[in-house]
């Protein structure tokens, strides 16, 4: 037999071998091991082909493609087992790392804004809109702030209307935020427009029930300017409420008394109960700023005209989220929080 | 005020609206009507009988079997249990088929064997609130007066074919504490006319002046003092429909003179009084003030202690009458009066409400003359009171009125002009429209100018006196509901927040963001809470209120801390044991003993955590929040701000905080170091009076964080070249603290500092007693070139030195 035959059928008989060890192979390892075997650096294709060296030059591609072949068929199976290792080996991870989905997760810490600076943010927001700026004064007030300068002089019968927590003859806790409007106007001395919001906390002798609190919280309201009218007041209320309760409220104006705005006016918004009813409920207290206070602001009532408005922060959040005791308000009851930590 | 509809309709005609109506209207123009009451709670069938006889039941002790002639035609044979029925009585009588309030049906009955064929009826049955009866009618069956009509129906005699509405006046509209000012309101209202009552009578007899006097000493506080003399009176009941006005309005009748006085005082808003003549000294009155000490009985019995404040009636130099407020016992009009003098007068508004409040007694009387009696009614009211006691009372009234009139009371005149009215209220008012509302009002008016209008405003409005006034009566006339809709025109304006509103709200959005729930609580608190916690004031003196409603509310609180630790408490009780709050507030406190100027405002922030880090869960750890959690809270927070590097921790022993766990925080302001707050475990002791377990807070000042905020980011290059990294591990005394070595370490490296940071402590064996082992890593970097190891091991070296020769810490292999 010559060289070549014999090469050849060598060449044949080590695919065939190898092609059965293949198919018969069970872990990547032995597989691994059979690729060295076969056709590694020092495998059995290679050694095959050293002695390619005895051979003639027209006997060398004759036998080179034989041995190609016989290769290319080792690595393909070579490659298909390979293959299919890896594809059982990740099911077998897949099926192992199943979970419950069900179970909760792990959430971010998440806390809450109290209810009534939520609403407070959102009428500021509101009004900033509109072009008001936010200004703040003291709790602790002087009886000149909060009440003459307002028109309330001592002995004013309307002083009843809002028994006062004093501190001493001259000082007391404010009642209302109003005393900042006359702060405000102090501070733009004179100078129009002037428009203010002024948040904060008010107090009042009241015992507390489900509907008072001594300790509550007011947004006051102030435009000054030439030409404000009463019907601008109308215009401004009625976007704000639309802006708290949505696009179909109506507001309705009845007139009133306070001391610091003539003409007076108490209003009422639309709000749609439980059951579908429509009702009117009095939402807040405001009017033309009376010609006194602009005088005592240091504005000449011959030139401007302004309006001002005071709303009640917890009757709002009242009305908006449908509780039911002012109380809770102030009990910083976590059950009661939570439940507006959310949009 | 409770305002009778019957009563109204005397003088204006409530024809075609209906009491619900009415109300409707009158609250949208401006006085709220509270309710509307009908008298007449449901009775039908009852009428006036007459007690013919009364027997006693044959087998029952309390009960009597009374034969009446209700005007039925034949008598009725009716069973009473009332201890008062007797024969010749008029009483109300529920025939067979009445109804009385509370659905009650009245039937034919056998009572004891006896058949009874309706039912006496008492006041309370008639659903006529019997506090307001005069005493003798309070109990048992309702008397009705001898002269009473058979067969009258009840609802007819008693007026309860009524409807009362109660006007919730505001301060300003004192003027409708009257009829006849609610008939003027009404009349504006429905456009139609007010009839005033028609005075007849004839005075008759001498003149008064011989018998009475009248002085004003106090001119300031009684600017007007009218009396009539009046002889000759019968003291007895009221006519039965002077008593049900009365009832209506919620007054008690008491006798015909007291009784007409309320009347009047009703129907005109003007308070008047009568006095027994015989008991004031020879008829003289006097209007002075009370001095220090004196003293006078009032008519409910109570000796009142006078001070110099209060407005006195004297007769003789002898207190017969609180001015305005009540009168006095000694002088009081009794059933053996026989002349009577008759007061109607002006007293001071402001002093009337000091003594009223000093002496904490209000009358129907000084809640009038508290918000200003019209001057103009003085006269009416004394003149129509008069002619009701000589009509109801018998007797005569003497000539002329005994007065001292210090000032006389003028109507205002107000121009208006057309164009302002219109621009102030955003309305296309003519002046036509504009003059038939003061026509309406029955404000006189007359054209001064084109466009200009005068308007003369009567006595009974003196809440009116400058042209907004009458805008704001042309408004609420107009309607409200009429006035257009517009938006502000002129110059806008940009709305926004000042940087600390801003950063106020970035701090609440953020802890929130982070896990803590926001609190609001209570400005006031009891002063034991505030002194839990003394430092946190300083040198300054807590804030007291001058009339606390309570203890637990009597003082500003000067610390935040107090309210949250109740906060916790509270929400620990109700199973809420795992607490992450904070409040943004005000403490209140004052440099002065005795407070002359405002207390001094600090905005503060106060944080509380206690409990489990997380609220336990399938997936979570159990463990318990310590120090540095809150630290790290806070820390994120003035990270956020900009403010990292300027703040220091010095452990600090703050009264009512653990004294090892807790520290001061300061910031730098410029070269100063400034405290602005505390941070740490509240005191054991604490925690366990108010039920808690381990709780850290903190409290800082909000000013100087706004204020020193770093609201400017500035972009730096990204490094170009590595870091160096060297961990080092050194063992120190206990005591040392880690912030020390961290700013020692900052100061030595410089520049070629990136970062510094903790990564271990460890105390132990190891490393021995009072000793501990921080490990430190420490980052270099240059930012101009790569770092060769020599630069690293120069500085690192000279870090090692110093820590050694500051701190002794020796280098742990």
């Amino acid at each position: 037999m010559s060289e070549i035959v014999q090469m050849q059928e060598h060449l044949l008989a080590l695919k065939s071998e190898a092609l059965e060890v293949l198919e018969k192979v069970a872990t990547p390892k032995e597989l691994a091991d059979l690729r060295v075997k076969y056709s590694g650096k020092k495998g059995a294709l290679t050694e095959v082909l050293r002695g390619m060296g005895k051979l003639s030059a027209e006997e060398r591609p004759v036998v080179g493609q034989v041995a190609n072949e016989v290769r290319e068929a080792i690595e393909e199976v070579i490659n298909r087992k390979q293959e299919e290792f890896v594809r059982a080996e990740t099911n077998e991870r897949l099926a192992a790392e199943k979970i419950d989905v069900t179970l909760p997760g792990r959430g971010l810490p998440q806390g809450g804004i109290h209810p009534i600076n939520k609403v407070i943010e959102q009428m500021e927001d509101i009004f900033l809109g509109m072009g008001y700026s936010v200004a703040e004064g003291p709790q602790a007030e002087s009886d000149y702030y909060n009440f003459e300068a307002l028109n309330l002089p001592k002995n004013h019968p309307a002083r009843d209307m809002q028994d006062s927590f004093y501190l001493t003859d001259e000082l007391l806790m404010r009642t209302h935020t109003s005393p900042v409007q006359i702060r405000a106007m102090e501070a733009a001395k004179g100078k129009a427009p002037l428009k203010v919001i002024c948040p904060g906390a008010v107090y009042r002798r009241d015992d507390d029930d489900a509907t008072h609190s001594f300790q509550f919280f007011q947004i006051e309201g102030l435009v000054i300017d030439k030409g404000i009218r009463m019907s601008d007041l109308k215009g401004t209320l009625l976007q704000f409420a639309r802006e708290m309760f949505g696009e179909s409220t109506e507001i309705r104006l009845r007139p009133s008394f306070f001391p610091f705005t003539e003409p007076s006016v108490e209003v009422d918004v639309t709000f749609v109960k439980k059951n579908g009813e429509r009702i009117w409920i009095e939402v807040l207290g405001c009017g033309m700023v009376h010609p006194k206070v602009l005088e005592m602001g240091g504005f000449d009532p011959e030139v401007y005209s302004g309006f001002a408005f005071g709303i009640g922060v917890e009757r709002i959040a009242i009305l908006k989220y449908g509780i039911d005791d002012i109380r809770h308000f102030y009990s910083n009851d976590m059950r009661f929080l939570k439940q507006f930590s959310r949009i | 005020m409770k305002v009778s509809t019957q009563w109204l309709s005397q003088y204006v005609s409530l024809d075609q609206v209906t009491p619900e109506e009415l109300a409707e209207r009158i609250t949208r123009s401006g006085i709220e009507i509270d309710s509307v009451e009908y008298r007449n709670q449901g009775i039908t069938n009852v009428v006036v009988g007459y007690v013919k006889s009364k027997e006693k039941h044959p087998d029952a002790d309390k009960l009597n079997v009374c034969v009446i002639d209700a005007g039925q035609g034949e008598d009725l044979q009716i069973v009473c249990g009332a201890k008062n029925i007797d024969a010749g009585q008029k009483v109300p009588v529920a025939l067979v088929g009445a109804k009385l309030p509370g659905g009650m049906d009245i039937k034919k009955a056998k009572l004891r064997g006896v058949l009874s064929q309706g039912m006496i009826c008492s006041a309370k049955e008639l659903g006529i609130n019997d506090k307001l009866l005069p005493k003798d009618q309070q109990e048992g069956i309702l008397v009705l007066p001898e002269h009473t009509e058979i067969g009258t129906p009840i609802v007819e005699l008693l007026g309860l074919d009524d409807a009362v509405l109660d006007f919730d006046l505001t301060p300003n509209r004192s003027d409708c504490l009257s009829m006849l000012g609610a008939a003027y309101e009404v009349g504006a209202i429905l456009g139609r006319d007010v009839q005033l009552p028609e005075l007849n009578f004839v005075e008759a007899g001498d003149a008064a002046a011989d018998h009475i006097s009248v002085n004003i000493e106090a001119t300031e506080q009684c600017s007007h003092f009218s009396a009539r003399y009046i002889s000759g009176i019968t003291v007895g009941a009221s006519p039965l429909w002077l008593q049900n006005r009365l009832i209506a309005a919620g007054i008690r009748p008491i006798s015909n003179i007291v009784d007409i006085t309320n009347f009047v005082m009703l129907e005109y808003g003007q308070p008047l009084h009568a006095y027994d003549a015989d008991k004031l000294n020879q008829g003289a009155i006097e209007v002075r003030m009370a001095r220090e000490g004196e003293v006078l009985n009032t008519l409910d019995d109570q000796e009142r202690k006078l001070d110099d404040r209060m407005l006195l009636i004297t007769s003789g130099g002898q207190p017969v009458g609180l001015a305005g407020v009540m009168g006095g016992a000694d002088t009081e009009v009794t059933a053996s009066t026989v002349n009577i003098l008759l007061e109607s007068a002006k007293f001071d508004g402001g002093t009337i409400r000091k003594t009223s409040r000093r002496l904490g007694l209000r009358s129907e009387a000084s809640q009038r003359f508290e918000k200003e009696v019209d001057p103009s009614a003085i006269v009416p009211a004394l003149n129509r009171a008069a002619e009701l006691i000589v009509r109801y009372g018998h007797g005569l009234i003497h000539e002329g009125i005994v007065e001292e009139v210090v000032q006389v009371a003028e109507e205002k005149t107000l121009q208006l002009s057309l164009s302002k009215l219109n621009r102030y209220l955003g309305t296309e008012l003519s002046l036509l429209e504009i003059k038939t509302i003061f026509s309406r009002l029955q404000f006189p008016y007359g054209d001064v100018a084109q466009d200009l209008l005068e308007v003369r405003v009567p006595t009974r409005r003196g809440d009116i006196v400058r042209d907004v006034d009458l805008i704001e009566e042309v408004a609420r006339l107009y309607g409200y509901d009429n006035i257009p809709t517009t938006s502000i025109e002129g110059t806008t304006t940009p709305g926004a927040l000042t940087k600390s509103q801003r950063l106020r709200r970035t701090v609440r959005h953020l802890l929130t963001h982070g896990g803590y729930q926001e609190a609001i609580t209570y400005s006031f608190t009891h002063p034991a809470k505030n002194d839990l916690f003394p430092q946190l004031r300083g040198e300054q003196q807590q804030v007291a209120l001058a009339m606390p409603m309570s203890e637990d509310r009597s003082v500003l609180r000067s610390t935040l801390i107090p309210q949250l630790l109740e906060t916790a408490s509270f929400n620990r009780n109700r199973k809420q044991e795992n607490l992450a709050l904070f409040e943004i507030g005000s403490a209140f406190f004052s440099s002065e003993q005795e407070l002359t100027r405002q207390p001094t405002e600090v905005p503060l922030l106060g944080l509380l955590l206690t409990g489990r880090r997380q609220q336990a869960q399938w997936n979570t750890g159990n463990e318990r929040v310590d120090f540095f959690d809150l630290k790290g809270a806070l820390e994120s927070l003035l990270q956020y701000l900009g403010l990292q590097s300027l703040i220091t921790y010095k452990a600090d022993q703050p009264q009512g905080f653990h004294p090892g766990r807790s520290a001061s925080v300061y910031l730098q302001v410029g070269s100063q170091q400034q405290w602005i707050g505390v941070i740490g475990q509240i005191h054991p002791d604490i925690q366990r009076e108010s039920d808690l377990e381990d709780t850290y807070v903190a409290e800082i000042q909000l000013a100087p964080l706004y204020e020193e905020a770093d609201e400017k980011i500035v972009y730096s290059e990204l490094p170009r070249y590595p870091s160096v990294q060297r961990d080092i591990a050194v063992v120190i005394k206990e005591e040392v603290a880690a912030g020390e070595l961290l700013a020692s370490i900052r100061l030595t490296a410089k520049e070629l500092l990136e970062t510094v940071q903790v990564f271990d402590v460890y105390t132990g064996d190891r490393v021995g007693e009072g000793k501990k082992s921080v490990a430190i890593a420490i980052v270099y970097r240059h930012a101009e070139h790569t770092l060769t190891d020599e630069e690293v091991t120069a500085v690192h070296d000279q870090v090692l030195t110093v820590l050694s020769e500051q701190f002794g810490a020796e280098l742990r292999k």
